[in-house]
């Protein structure tokens, strides 16, 4: 008994030292030494938990039963890593940009975030894991059993090793699995545990293999001869399970939950990668170097009969070697308990994400949660998840009584997790892969993986009826567990894998043509089926200072320096630092964001402080919400910006009517005064003259004639003043009706000529005309037209200072106008006084006084409603007005 | 000084560029065709059924784990030259780090 406790001894030794490389690393990733944690070297290593019991004990077994199919297992998976550029690169970075988590939460987010996807992946995953850790602790057992008396077969299931082992694992992973919920997913402890588990088993292995072949053996030529010598001898191979296997491993290399957890959810980079694509390859070829000759030196040299699943150890120990074979079964056990371990983390996280939170989230809907809450029960469910995988191990292992092949088991298990390879593969590679199809494919290909392998794999009439898997169901032999459709293949494992891939890729192929994507399934799609870099790896919140400074700069771009100087003061002396910046713990983030939300919105400040400090790539959601924000601001600030220019356009119309008015006023102001100033004149010597008549007596007879002409003259003038201000009114307000008739502008002339020179005849102004420019014929209002001239020559003559006044007359056709000229020689209008000549009541002077200074503004009124200008030109000799016509108006004469 | 006529100024840092992007592209297509390789020359003892005598097990062992070495070492070698490539020449075009 004293080699049980010695081992027991061992083993709990060698977990303690686990416990210790584990607290060391999380103590080390805390206080920000993560560069080695993060060495790609570590990387490749911890992608050893690929070697699992079944590897390190089963795949002599399999050496020493089937040939040389065992190293198709690992031939699969080195073709993977060595052709990392094709998918591995792809998936590590949609895992770190779309801070995926499991393989379950990849198709989930891929396919539009749909949960039921990720329950499917979760459930499958669960059922294809189970078996595989009951075969973990199996092989403990097994292990241990050697070392002890041996144990009668029939107890073997109800070993209590088993169960401690179980226990115990199920302990440490809790405490270093869940030991912190970042976002990430990332355990840096566990991870820098299984590096150091890869390393013992890598040496137990080599060791016993120098061991069998130089110190058994006698070197590498006698060990290749004792090869050939043994029933091992000729290369002999089943070519379909040759070929299928290795695919079926490069497969479930992808797939697996806990290969997919420690490829792409702990990798921190692409370095990682590229030393892992030739390591982890040397690695396997180092792992599986020795098995053959292990197997062929066991087969030789232990009794017929031995369990071949258990050489590495039997063989050391049938030669006298107990310390090697302690070596051995640290190997083993490390192999048994890194992929223990590294599986339930992987499955507490799909279990506890799709199917715990999604039942508890629902059935807290409503009531208000706060978020620690939240994490105290993401925390929980993991915890109980652990426990929860490794009881279904344990639980599996006692009941199917441990006994079967090593190697079977993991090979249903692999054909069990490669049917989420279509939906993976198509997923990162096909933008038109949709929710439907890959739901019908996982449906398709996990039952039937279920029916023709998993089912029938525990034996028949236990699970499926034994006439079924003779006959097939209801006699049906078309539908046999083991020959569908009557193709057996000779094989199960070849049919299962055949039938259940085919018919899954073909449900999902299928199915995504056939059916059509959600938006965001597209969205996710496209981002998933492009993904290019971001750059380097995440940040970490380990950068502390770099971090705290980005935030202060971006708080101080969004809130105003002072208020964000402010802020952070307040939060660095909550914090206990006085004179830093804050360190950027999750409170003060949440501090952060939620001012910044007041300001930019929540989404968006969720988006801009997760860019500086998780350093991960936004996802669709997160954009979604930030546009939708966005363009609620942009909308609202449009609608602003439209109500502030109606406003200044409305302003800018009411100033201009105010404008207009004052100057209306101002004018009309000027009118009434100027009118009541013309208007007085002749009433105050007409009220002067007849007062005159009406009391002085006496007056002569030529007096009094004299007196009543003068008022006569007077009322002429107030008559003539009002009849002008009357047209003009009229004129103005465009009542005037044109009387349109045919004439000659010489006729026209000759009228006004005559009409302006009457009242004075033979003295003053001297009228020169041309005459032969005057046949024109006119479709004008010609009594209009004739006060326009008449007004103009009668201007003439009053206003012309020349000795020998003289009025020029000359009419022009240019650019389809008529142009009357009217220029005297006298010394014309005074150049400030050109400019209000055309105003009413403006009168360049006051030495000829006749009239109201009307004339000329009605004279334009009248030009203007003819369709024609009037205007004067400056620098002619003397006063020279233009009145210009339409031509459509003026005719030649016939 | 008056440099010699018909001899214009040297210009090398387009060219070379140009012949990093290429060679980058190379190496990233090598990179692609391992695993091919690989699979094809793992596939490759399936086919051999000895005419007259059985193939010895030695020998498709040292076959197969001298390919598995030799694909190891290729891919380090690609790692490492595409590792250079990528630090002097900017990236071809739809190619990331």
């Amino acid at each position: 008994m004293s080699i049980l406790n010695l081992l027991a001894a061992i083993s709990i030794a060698y977990v303690a030292l686990l416990f210790g490389v584990a607290f060391f690393a999380e103590r080390a990733a805390q206080s920000g030494r993560v560069r080695w944690l993060r060495a790609p070297i570590v990387y490749t290593l911890s992608l050893s938990i690929y070697c699992t019991a079944w590897t390190f004990y089963g795949a002599v077994g399999s050496a020493a039963r089937n040939g040389f199919e065992y190293l198709t297992i690992y031939l699969g998976p080195s073709l993977v890593m060595l052709g990392w550029w094709w998918i591995l690169r792809k998936l590590v970075r949609i895992g770190r940009n779309q801070r995926i988590t499991s393989v379950a939460d990849l198709i989930s987010s891929r396919y539009g975030k749909s949960n039921l996807l990720g329950i499917g992946v979760t459930i499958l995953a669960v059922i294809g894991t189970t078996p595989y850790i009951a075969l973990q602790l199996q092989s403990v057992t097994l292990s241990v059993e050697v070392f002890s008396e041996p144990v009668p077969i029939e107890e073997a299931g109800n070993s209590l090793t088993a169960f401690w082992v179980a226990a115990g694992l199920a302990v440490f992973t809790v405490i270093f699995g869940t030991r912190n919920l970042d976002a990430n997913e990332r355990h840096h402890g566990v991870v820098m545990a299984i590096a150091v588990e890869a390393v013992v088993k890598l040496t137990a292995l080599v060791a016993l293999g120098v061991f069998v072949v130089w110190g058994l053996s006698g070197g590498v030529a006698a060990t290749l001869a004792r090869i050939d010598a043994s029933e091992l001898g000729t290369w002999q191979v089943n070519n379909g399970r040759w070929a299928g296997i290795m695919l079926l491993s490069a497969a479930a290399f992808l797939c697996l939950p806990r290969m997919f957890q420690v490829l792409v959810v702990e990798n921190d980079n692409d370095a990682q990668l590229r030393m892992a694509a030739w390591a982890f390859p040397l690695y396997l070829m180092a792992m599986s170097l020795f098995i053959v000759p292990i197997a062929v030196t066991g087969l030789d040299l232990l009794p017929e009969g031995a369990n071949p699943d258990l050489f590495v150890l039997t063989l050391p120990l049938s030669q006298g070697q107990e310390g090697l074979a302690l070596l051995a079964f640290l190997g083993g056990f490390s192999s048994a308990t890194s992929m223990v371990i590294v599986a339930a983390i992987a499955l507490s996280t799909m279990v506890s994400n799709h199917i715990v939170m999604p039942v508890w989230l629902r059935l807290r809907e409503g009531t208000a949660s706060v978020s620690g809450d939240v994490r105290n029960v993401v925390l929980l469910s993991r915890r109980l998840s652990i426990a929860g995988v490794l009881l279904l191990g344990y639980l599996y292992y006692a009941l199917s009584g441990g006994r079967t092949e090593l190697a079977a088991i993991g090979l249903i298990a692999f054909t069990g997790v490669a049917q989420v390879l279509p939906a993976l593969m198509g997923g990162i590679f096909w933008r038109g892969a949709t929710r439907v199809g890959a739901l019908a494919g996982l449906t398709a290909g996990f039952s039937i993986w279920l029916y023709t392998l998993y089912l029938p794999s525990f034996g028949p009439g236990t699970v499926l009826p034994a006439s079924w898997l003779a006959d097939g169901p209801l006699g049906l032999t078309l539908l046999r567990p083991e020959a569908l459709f009557g193709i057996s293949f000779d094989d199960k494992l070849l049919h299962a894998v055949f039938w259940s891939l085919l018919l899954n890729t073909l449900a999902f192929v299928g199915g995504s043509l056939f059916s059509a994507a959600s938006p965001l399934e597209r969205l996710q799609g496209a981002q998933f089926v492009s993904a290019r870099a971001a750059g380097t790896g995440p940040r970490s919140w380990l950068q502390s200072t770099a971090e705290s400074e980005d935030l202060m700069v971006m708080t101080q771009r969004i809130l105003g320096s002072d208020e964000a100087q402010a802020l952070f003061l307040r939060e660095a002396r909550a914090q206990g630092l006085e004179g830093e910046l804050p360190a950027p713990t999750p409170e003060f983030l949440q501090v952060l964001e939620r001012e910044l939300a007041g300001s930019v919105g929540a989404a968006t400040a969720h988006a801009m402080v997760g860019q500086i400090t998780g350093g991960a790539m936004v996802s669709v959601e997160d954009l979604m919400a930030v546009a939708d924000e966005t363009a609620q601001m942009m909308e609202y600030s449009a609608r602003l910006e439209a109500q502030s220019l109606e406003l200044s356009r409305t302003a800018a119309q009411l100033r201009r009517a105010n404008d207009k008015l004052t100057r209306l006023s101002v004018q009309k102001d000027a009118f009434l005064s100027q009118i009541s100033h013309e208007l007085r004149t002749p009433m105050s010597s007409i009220r002067a003259f007849s007062e005159i008549l009406r009391d002085t007596q006496g007056l002569t007879r030529a007096d009094q004639n004299r007196y009543a002409s003068i008022i006569h003259d007077e009322a002429m003038r107030l008559t003539r003043l009002l009849d002008d201000l009357l047209d003009l009114s009229v004129l103005e307000n465009g009542q005037v009706n044109l009387n349109l008739t045919d004439g000659r502008l010489e006729d026209i002339l000759d009228r006004a000529v005559s009409a302006a020179l009457a009242d004075e005849a033979g003295s003053g102004i001297r009228v020169i005309r041309r005459r032969v420019g005057e046949q024109v014929r006119l479709t004008t209002d010609v009594e209009r037209l004739s006060q326009v001239f008449i007004n103009l020559i009668s201007n003439a003559r009053k206003y012309c200072d020349a000795a020998e006044p003289e009025l020029r007359i000359s009419v022009t056709e240019a650019r389809g106008q008529l142009l009357v000229d009217f220029i005297d020689n006298g010394s014309g209008v005074a150049p400030e006084a050109q400019d209000v000549i055309f105003e009413k009541f403006a009168r360049v002077s006051d030495q000829k006084a006749g009239g109201a200074g009307l004339g000329l503004a009605i004279s334009r009124q009248i030009v203007t409603r003819l369709g024609g200008d009037i205007s004067y030109l400056p620098d002619r000799g003397g006063a020279a007005f233009r009145v210009s016509l339409p031509v459509r108006q003026a005719m030649a004469a016939q | 000084m008056t440099r010699p006529p018909g001899k214009p100024p040297v210009r090398h840092a387009p060219f070379q560029v140009e012949r990093q992007s290429f060679r980058r592209r190379r190496l990233i297509d090598a990179a692609c065709a391992l695993p091919l390789l690989g699979w094809v020359l793992w596939w490759l003892p399936l086919l051999w059924r000895g005419a007259d005598a059985p193939v010895p097990a030695s020998l498709v062992l040292v076959y197969i784990f001298g390919i598995w070495l030799g694909l190891a070492l290729a891919a380090a070698r690609l790692v490492r030259l595409l590792g250079r490539a990528r630090n002097v020449s900017p990236l071809p075009e739809g190619e990331d780090p």
